[in-house]
């Protein structure tokens, strides 16, 4: 097909895998986090917010570079992993899932933040005056007015991830089918001067991603999402 | 059968002290400036407001003490705010029932279709609240609330952010609610107009604190707290339809102590009225008056003279029937008179408001 070859084809699956898992994980990790970063009072929050916004400024390579250190063999987290007979974690494919949600970490809490903090408030006292336990206003109130800041995260930390470089070399390394994905099989193919290559794949890349957000705002503007604030 | 409530918050420039009862009938009306503690006392009620130092029990119910706190989803009650407050993602259908959903079957005692006519809102249900004026939303919030079928209900300036021809539309559906439901209801306002309108009992506070609590007409014309001494200084006569005169376009109210002509009303004979009477709508004579185009002269006996703030005005507690009447009149006038308690005068009525 096109000139893309199965280990093209092989790379551009993992790519697409790890940019929905970890988005899905950063959802419902970030949402929680998200709502109380939105409406905590605690003067210790900015420390927080700058931590969640840090990924967004640092290269990609010194993240990766710590997430290695930490997730190795000798690592923290990879250390303790081995000695419970587990694998450690670096080129691995769930060291890739964890560093993509580093990674991505800001793309999400941001949207998330901002949407839960125009949802909240009034709304919400009104729906406790009308029995709605905290869960059930989280459900019914707050998610479908933040449907939106939902939907931005999505978006963002997917094509944020699609395009993720740095990290994975550090982090995953460079095994086909396991950790490589597109972007270093587009670096590959020029290191190796088969430009024709690196052509097919770049463009199934532009291609994807384009329709990908081309389809998300234009259902967004057919149905209309109501959101607070906008 | 009552609310007992007693709330203690120290805020540095805000201090709120008050031990209050509130009967569990009729309209208990928290009234004072911006600044009194009404709204904290109904945020207090509702449990949205938790404050370390508060006893409440409604009922005999303990709603709050030293250990425990009901959370404001577990309390049977309603709550109507300043602003409407609508779920915008939601067409007002799916708005009124949001809380008739969360309510055990058995405790439904107030249905969709009962709300929907007493607040006029069946050519609204489709719509969403960002297509409703300011007095729709409201009412469609009012509908809302009474649609848990609360055992109390709870209203912050319902009236505050609407312009006046939106409440003109709002208040009558009040008055209905009033009449129609027995539902308890506690009443923040700051506007004596809307309380002399809807409210049987008076909670007066100041600074926090509570300078008064009684029934309406006790409150109004009490000449030792500012009511009686305001501009606005005004009495509620309660009476009943008792005749309409449809040549005249006039209706006569009627009540112990006497009756009332007032303009046309769309009520049956037999049917409670209230009318309000400003002070300074009634003036003073020792006989009745022979040639006169007041149509309205009561008998009444004078019960006491006191100051005003102004030194040119006096006020007059006047006794018609067993209900209370003020006049404001000049000092001069007083003296010319020869007025004393105990003499029997005549009221003559310049002005009528007439409410349900």
């Amino acid at each position: 097909m096109l000139g893309i070859s199965d280990n093209d084809l092989m790379a551009l699956w993992v790519t697409f895998k790890l940019a929905a898992i970890s988005t899905g994980i950063l959802l419902v990790v970030c949402a929680p986090i998200a709502w109380w970063l939105a409406h905590t009072r605690w003067r210790g929050k900015v420390f927080i917010e700058a931590l969640v916004t840090l990924p967004l400024v640092l290269p990609p390579t010194v993240l990766g570079f710590y997430l290695l250190i930490l997730l190795g063999p000798h690592g923290w987290v990879g250390g303790t992993l081995e000695s419970m007979g587990f694998n450690h974690l670096a080129f691995s494919f769930t060291g890739l899932v964890i560093g993509s949600m580093i990674y991505s970490l800001p793309f999400v809490m941001q949207p998330l933040t901002n949407a839960f903090a125009a949802a909240g408030g009034r709304v919400l006292e009104v729906a406790a005056t009308l029995r709605a336990s905290p869960l059930d206003r989280f459900f019914t109130v707050v998610a479908p007015l933040a449907r939106r800041g939902f939907l931005t995260a999505a978006v963002l930390s997917f094509a944020h991830t699609l395009g993720e470089f740095g990290v994975i070399i550090m982090v995953g390394g460079n095994i086909p089918g396991q950790t490589q994905v597109a972007s270093i099989a587009i670096y590959d193919h020029v290191e190796a001067m088969d430009y024709a290559a690196a052509h097919a794949l770049a463009l199934v890349l532009v291609v994807l991603s384009f329709s990908l957000l081309l389809s998300v705002y234009a259902l967004n503007k057919k149905f209309k999402v109501v959101g607070v604030g906008t | 059968m009552s609310i007992e409530a007693r709330f203690y918050l120290d805020r540095g420039a805000f201090t709120l002290d008050v031990d209050l009862t509130i009967p569990a009938q009729g309209v208990t009306a928290l009234f004072g400036r911006s600044g009194s503690g009404k709204t904290t006392i109904l945020r207090c009620l509702a449990g949205l407001e938790r404050i370390a130092k508060a006893w409440l029990t409604f009922n005999g119910e303990v709603w709050q003490n030293e250990q425990f706190f009901l959370p404001v989803h577990k309390r049977p009650l309603g709550y109507v705010f300043q602003e409407a407050s609508l779920f915008p993602h939601l067409e007002v259908k799916r708005n009124l029932l949001y809380g008739y959903q969360r309510i055990a079957k058995e405790h439904r005692r107030i249905q969709l279709d009962e709300v929907v006519s007493l607040l006029g809102l069946s050519e609204l249900l489709t719509r969403y609240p960002e297509a409703l004026s300011g007095g729709q939303r409201q009412r469609v919030a009012i509908a809302r609330a009474l649609l848990t079928s609360p055992q109390l209900l709870l209203m912050d300036e319902p009236m505050a952010s609407l312009d006046a021809s939106s409440k003109g539309d709002i208040l009558p559906y009040l008055e209905r609610l009033h009449d129609e439901l027995s539902i308890p209801v506690v009443y923040v306002s700051h506007s004596i107009e809307e309380v002399e309108r809807l409210a049987d009992q008076m909670i007066l506070l100041e600074q926090g604190k509570v300078l008064a609590q009684g029934t309406l007409q006790d409150l109004l014309s009490r000449t030792d707290l500012p009511l009686a001494h305001s501009e606005h200084a005004s009495a509620v006569l309660e009476g009943h339809i008792g005749a309409h005169h449809e040549a005249d376009h006039l209706s006569e109210v009627v009540f112990n102590g006497g009756r009332l002509w007032v303009t046309e009303q769309a009520r049956a004979i037999g049917a409670p009225v209230r009318v309000r009477i400003l002070a300074r709508d009634v003036s003073i004579a020792l006989t009745p008056p022979q040639a006169s185009s007041l149509l309205n002269g009561l008998e009444v006996r004078l019960l006491e003279i006191s100051a005003d703030p102004h030194p040119a005005h006096i006020i007059l507690r006047l006794q018609v029937g067993e209900q209370i009447l003020l006049a404001r009149i000049t000092q001069r006038s007083c003296k010319h008179l020869n007025l004393a308690p105990g003499q029997t005068l005549w009221a003559m009525i310049k002005g009528v408001a007439v409410s349900g």
